[in-house]
């Protein structure tokens, strides 16, 4: 009896998975188990979600798909954790996951007091507010008095309190945990505004049965920087994923796509092209990884503007328009730092 | 038992292998086996806790705790702002689950009472509905009411702009919570309010005297109603002759929301309604078998005693039940009390939204917040098992 | 009376001579005329109670058959269709649960593999039978022993190499235990054996598991814990915290008798600190901090981690329904085994903990079936089980805006698996009160 009790006892303790090396090279440890951890968020439509097939889908995790590309060729050697606000930042440090594409806005105490790396911005955001247009609201002026629906365990509640303070104004905050529910009790009429980063109100605004009946403010509260990232202290990794996103976004500066890569690397003669793509140089060796890194990342989902406008660009129901994010020389703000 | 002497321990001269198989050592051994080990699997532990704390830069400290802590919360029964600091918010949060807690109980114990007694009606259909009720609430997730009463309240009820005034524009009932009147202390409610305490304990040296009174003479007054009326009428009497001190605030429609009488929080409703409705549940099911332990045969004492059927139940079955009843409430309590951290499903700002939630997603302080808020809870737990442990011993002093 | 065999005509008039024939019972006696006045109407209070109560069922009844079965749509592909077909009246779209079951059911799990899980699922009851019957041959309880191994084989997959040589494991600690506690003490034994367990996982368990995995290329696709989810995952955490926690709740149980102080005072102190804390903060320690309390680098997936903490949450529970078992045995019981010259092991083992475990298994059920219901808990801490995992097909542009339609689903199943536990717990209370009187 006492034997087999033991066993009981010890076998689920045979089940731990034991594996080491979170702090050092997490290259070399990505490599040796043959897939990396990558952390996104439990669920915002277009940024994050599951198909039917359970696979993590969107914004966020193309740019994991991208790095896994850029590592093994293989956009496929990604694990996903779901994570929330709260795991989130914990997942990383403990070396749960490699890398946390999460919209997770880039701050000073995030990089310096919680000690991570933020790669290039992905998402120019910002905080905006949703309200029905049957409340005749124009700015985010006339909202005192209104009951607000924020989700926790953000920058948004802190901008929130921060906004209405400065305008003399009160509120009264509905915290909730997710955007699912916090559609839910918007539909509901259950506060009479909806404020999230605005690429997120957009998102959800097309996922209603009547979109025309709420509109977005002009206001926007603040800037959301949205970035991967990765821990402080392995600078070789935060390098990789730093540069398979200024690879994508070359990318789409130089016309390559998912479809015309192979062919460019052959036959362009362009030495930024030929950069990139590996033909020239020995970039992909000064990263630890393969040549074609790049050309994996950009063949994974396509370059940036590819992976945007097939998740949520103007012609998904999520229907953001590129505006900031658009390329510097396109009227946006999206500025990669060159390859060479 | 003068040949006790005889069986004398042995005066062997010890060896090692005694601290292993004499019963008179062996205990020590073992103990001393069990505090090492345990010391070593701390030290272990907080050794790793260095260890991470300083490859990760962090710092154990809770200084943070006077920070700003720049975020607002909705219901709050102390003044603060989001320039408040982090402890004001945790003080908001453990004020916030100790009323939801306390009301909790009384919600519960009310409902679960009365379900109890019900189930064991005669009446078919009151009886067999009191079981459905019973065995579908229990045997489903209580995290799962909880989402379903959230949304359930911001589903099926009207928007503020839309919501029906009830009860002369008392009681208005919105998919943001409900709006009922408060209280306007104006001048002159002190007084009142001084008088109400008096009457109160007027009333408790009534009942006193007439218990006494009931001893010495064996006259039965009707304690009930002349305590009724030494509460009531003065207080009433006093509240006209003041011009009316206390006054009503009435809410109305003003802007977004409702301005004026008090706010109950849809997040607090359903938190509420469904830790009472669980808990009402478990509780019926205590009473139910608290009742039917009492054997038929003292019903049939106290009536042969002549006692009529309302003061058997007061007099006979109740404090026999109690005593069956009441540890397992205790228990149920403490399980309410607990679970009421799941607040952080609906929203609800309780102890462990603000501290183990906003607060520790803000500063990072992961250690620091779940450490504080484990105290709490058990610092909770342990006064209300004290409680129990007090009444249990007054209860089997009682016994002979 | 004393002469009622000869009937006297004489002294009493109106006596019939003849056993009259019986007459069926008046109608307002019998029937379901007599069973309605007796059980609904009896009273004034009681009528006034069914009609209150009648028209609320009806009431009830009238909105929610019509919601939940004549409108409700179970085909369609997404929010949107169903909104479609059910246009003017108000029904429940059941089409996301059936387009979502595999999803909720197991999560991400491989769906090729489904037979993984749900052989698990059957054998489950298999090993479980032997303990809740008491006919059943004995020599299932080998079966019951290796279940543990056999179900994370088939749903974690991988080399047979890993569970082999945990049995080797077992086999090995045995042996240096019987061997111990023969040179030595049975108490230091366990703890050699218990000791050489722990040397073997860290040390000999990786290595042999590699070479013998060389050796004999018998496997199953391995499939990675992040794929786990939906209800799944609340019977691996459920099951395995609940027979995880028995051997720790029996520890502690014994440890909070002991006449040892320290060893009462750890075990007590345990004990309440678990039961004092709500489980949620316990999640958040496995969920944030229990990295922290391990060497740097270390790490290893949530669901280990919850499963870790849900184990000791349950085991603080399991050691007070234990507590109450050996309580109720008489105290003669522990003499008797003194008496008969049995070492506190063996009397423990073969004289009280057969008893009191007996005793216990309504409580332990009971506490299963809270420690499954608890388990949806996980989804706060961002774990894929039905809750958690409601959020993500909520946020699909083909189910965004679905409201009560999953919870139900949940709700339900839920609802069968408890009901059924509990009333098994209530058949085997029974069971064992009549064996205590015979």
């Amino acid at each position: 009896m006492k034997t087999k009790l033991l066993t009981l006892a010890l076998s689920a303790a045979a089940f731990a998975t034991v594996a080491t090396g979170a702090s050092a090279a997490t290259l070399d440890d990505v490599k040796a188990k043959g897939f990396m951890m990558c952390g996104v968020s439990t669920g915002v439509p277009g940024f994050a979600f599951t198909d039917d097939n359970g696979d993590w889908q969107g914004f966020d995790p193309a740019v994991c798909r991208a790095v896994s590309a850029a590592i093994f060729g293989d956009s496929k050697a990604v694990k996903f954790t779901p994570t929330t606000g709260k795991t989130r930042f914990t997942a990383l440090a403990s070396g749960e996951v490699d890398m946390l594409a999460r919209n997770t806005t880039e701050t000073f105490s995030r990089d310096v007091d919680l000690k991570f790396t933020f790669a290039p911005v992905n998402y120019y955001d910002g905080q905006g507010f949703m309200v029905r247009k049957s409340l005749g609201v124009t700015s985010a002026l006339n909202l005192s008095g209104a009951t607000i629906c924020i989700q926790t365990g953000t920058t948004t509640e802190l901008n929130l309190a921060d906004y209405f303070r400065a305008n003399n104004m009160n509120y009264e905050p509905v915290p909730i945990e997710t955007n699912a529910e916090a559609q839910e009790k918007y539909l509901a009429n259950a506060c009479d505004v909806y404020t999230t980063d605005a690429s997120g109100l957009a998102a959800t605004r097309a996922a209603f049965e009547k979109p025309d009946e709420h509109v977005l403010l002009p206001e926007i509260i603040s800037k959301e920087p949205l970035a991967p990232l990765t821990r402080h202290g392995d600078d070789q990794w935060s390098d990789i994923v730093k540069w398979t996103i200024n690879a994508l976004i070359n990318a789409e500066e130089l016309g390559i796509t998912a479809a015309n890569a192979d062919e460019m690397s052959k036959s362009s003669n362009s030495p930024d092209v030929k950069r990139i793509l590996g033909t020239e140089g020995e970039y992909g060796a000064m990263l630890g990884l393969g040549k074609d890194w790049a050309l994996n990342a950009i063949k994974a989902g396509g370059n940036y503007g590819e992976i945007y406008d097939r998740y949520i660009g103007p012609k998904t129901n999520i229907g953001l328009e590129r505006g900031l994010n658009a390329l510097w020389n396109k009227g946006g703000i999206l500025y990669a730092a060159p390859i060479r | 038992m003068t040949v006790a002497s005889d069986f004398a321990e042995p005066s062997e001269p010890f060896r090692i292998g005694m601290l292993f198989n004499d019963k008179r050592y062996r205990s020590y051994t073992l103990q001393v086996i069990t505090i090492f080990v345990f010391m070593l699997v701390v030290g272990w532990l907080v050794d790793n806790v260095i260890d991470n704390f300083r490859e990760l830069g962090k710092e154990f400290s809770i200084s943070f705790l006077w920070q700003p802590a720049s975020y607002d919360i909705n219901q709050t029964l102390i003044d603060y702002t989001s320039r408040s600091p982090h402890w004001r918010a945790a003080l908001v949060g453990i004020l916030n689950t100790l009323l939801i807690a306390v009301l909790g109980c009384i919600a519960a114990t009310i409902l679960g009472v009365i379900i109890g007694v019900l189930r064991l009606s005669k009446n078919w259909l009151v009886a067999k509905l009191m079981t459905v009720y019973i065995e579908s609430l229990r045997n489903v997730p209580v995290l799962l009411w909880i989402l379903l009463a959230s949304t359930a309240f911001s589903a099926i009820l009207p928007s503020p702009r839309q919501a029906p005034t009830l009860l002369g524009g008392g009681f208005v009932p919105t998919n943001r919570g409900f709006y009922i009147p408060s209280l306007v202390w104006n001048e002159g409610s002190l007084p009142l309010a001084f008088l109400f305490i008096a009457s109160l304990i007027g009333a408790w040296l009534f009942g006193r005297w007439a218990r006494a009174r009931q001893l010495a003479t064996g006259e039965i007054l009707p304690v009930f109603w002349i305590r009724l009326a030494i509460i009531i009428v003065p207080t009433l009497l006093l509240f006209f002759v003041l011009g009316r001190p206390i006054g009503l605030s009435l809410p109305e429609l003003k802007g977004f929301n409702f301005q004026g009488g008090l706010f109950i929080r849809n997040s607090f409703m359903a938190l509420w309604l469904a830790l009472s409705l669980y808990t009402a549940a478990f509780i019926a099911e205590n009473v139910r078998a608290g009742i039917q332990a009492i054997s038929k045969g003292q019903t049939e004492a106290a009536y042969s005693l002549g006692l009529p059927p309302n003061r058997t139940t007061n007099l006979v079955i109740l404090p026999q039940a109690l005593r069956i009843i009441i540890p397992p409430l205790i228990s149920q309590y403490l399980n309410l009390t607990k679970n009421s951290s799941l607040a952080i499903a609906v929203g609800y700002m309780d102890v462990t939204g603000t501290l183990g939630g906003i607060t520790l997603n803000q500063t990072g302080k992961e250690m620091e917040c779940i450490l504080l808020l484990m105290l709490f809870y058990l610092a909770i737990s342990l006064l209300i098992s004290a409680v129990m442990n007090v009444y249990n011993n007054s209860v089997s002093l009682q016994e002979r | 009376m004393s002469n009622t065999n000869t009937p006297s005509t004489n002294s009493v008039r109106y006596v019939s001579t003849k056993v009259l024939p019986e007459l069926p019972a008046p109608i307002n006696t019998s029937g379901p005329i007599a069973w309605i006045r007796a059980n609904l109407f009896a009273t004034w209070r009681d009528t006034i109670l069914t009609l209150l109560f009648g028209y609320f069922v009806i009431y009830a009844l009238m909105a929610l058959i019509p919601w939940a079965f004549l409108n409700s749509v179970w085909t369609a592909d997404s929010l949107r269709g169903c909104r479609e077909t059910i246009v003017g009246h108000s029904g429940a779209c059941f089409s996301v649960v059936v387009s979502r079951f595999n999803q909720l059911n197991f999560g991400f799990y491989p769906s090729t593999l489904y037979w993984r899980p749900i052989l698990a699922f059957v054998l489950m009851f298999v090993a479980f039978a032997p303990l809740l019957h008491e006919n059943l041959p004995r020599k299932l309880l080998w079966f019951s022993a290796g279940y543990p191994l056999l179900a994370f084989w088939l749903l974690w997959g991988g080399s047979i190499a890993g569970p082999l040589m945990i049995i080797a494991m077992v086999v090995a600690a045995f042996l240096v235990g019987r061997a111990v506690s023969a040179a030595i003490s049975p108490t230091i034994g366990l703890l050699a054996a218990f000791a050489s367990m722990v040397i073997w996982l860290l040390f000999l368990q990786s290595p042999l598991t590699e070479l013998f995995a060389g050796i004999i290329p018998i496997g199953l696709e391995s499939v990675e814990t992040s794929k786990f989810g939906g209800f799944l995952l609340t019977f691996i955490i459920g099951v395995t915290g609940i027979v995880v926690s028995l051997p720790i709740g029996i520890v502690l149980a014994l440890g909070r008798k002991s006449d040892m102080p320290i060893v009462k005072m750890l075990c007590v102190g345990f004990i309440e600190f678990i039961r004092g804390v709500p489980l949620i903060t316990l999640l958040f320690v496995a969920s944030t901090l229990l990295n922290y309390f391990l060497p740097p680098g270390t790490n290893f997936d949530l669901v280990l981690r919850v499963v870790i903490m849900v184990t000791l949450f349950a085991a603080a529970y399991m050691a007070e329904v234990i507590r109450g078992g050996l309580a109720a045995l008489p105290q003669g019981q522990y003499e008797a085994a003194n008496a008969l010259g049995l070492n506190y092991w063996q009397g423990t083992r073969l004289i009280i903990l057969p008893q009191a475990l007996k005793i216990s298994i309504p409580g332990i059920v009971n506490t299963f079936i809270g420690l499954f219901k608890d388990t949806t808990l996980v989804s706060i801490v961002g774990l894929l089980d039905p809750i958690g995992i409601m959020n993500p097909i909520r946020s699909t542009p083909e189910w965004n805006g679905i409201v009560w339609e999953l919870p139900i689903y949940i709700g339900l199943v839920f609802f069968i698996f408890c009901f059924t536990m509990s009333r098994y717990s209530m058949y085997f209370e029974r069971k064992l009160d009549t064996g205590h009187r015979s």
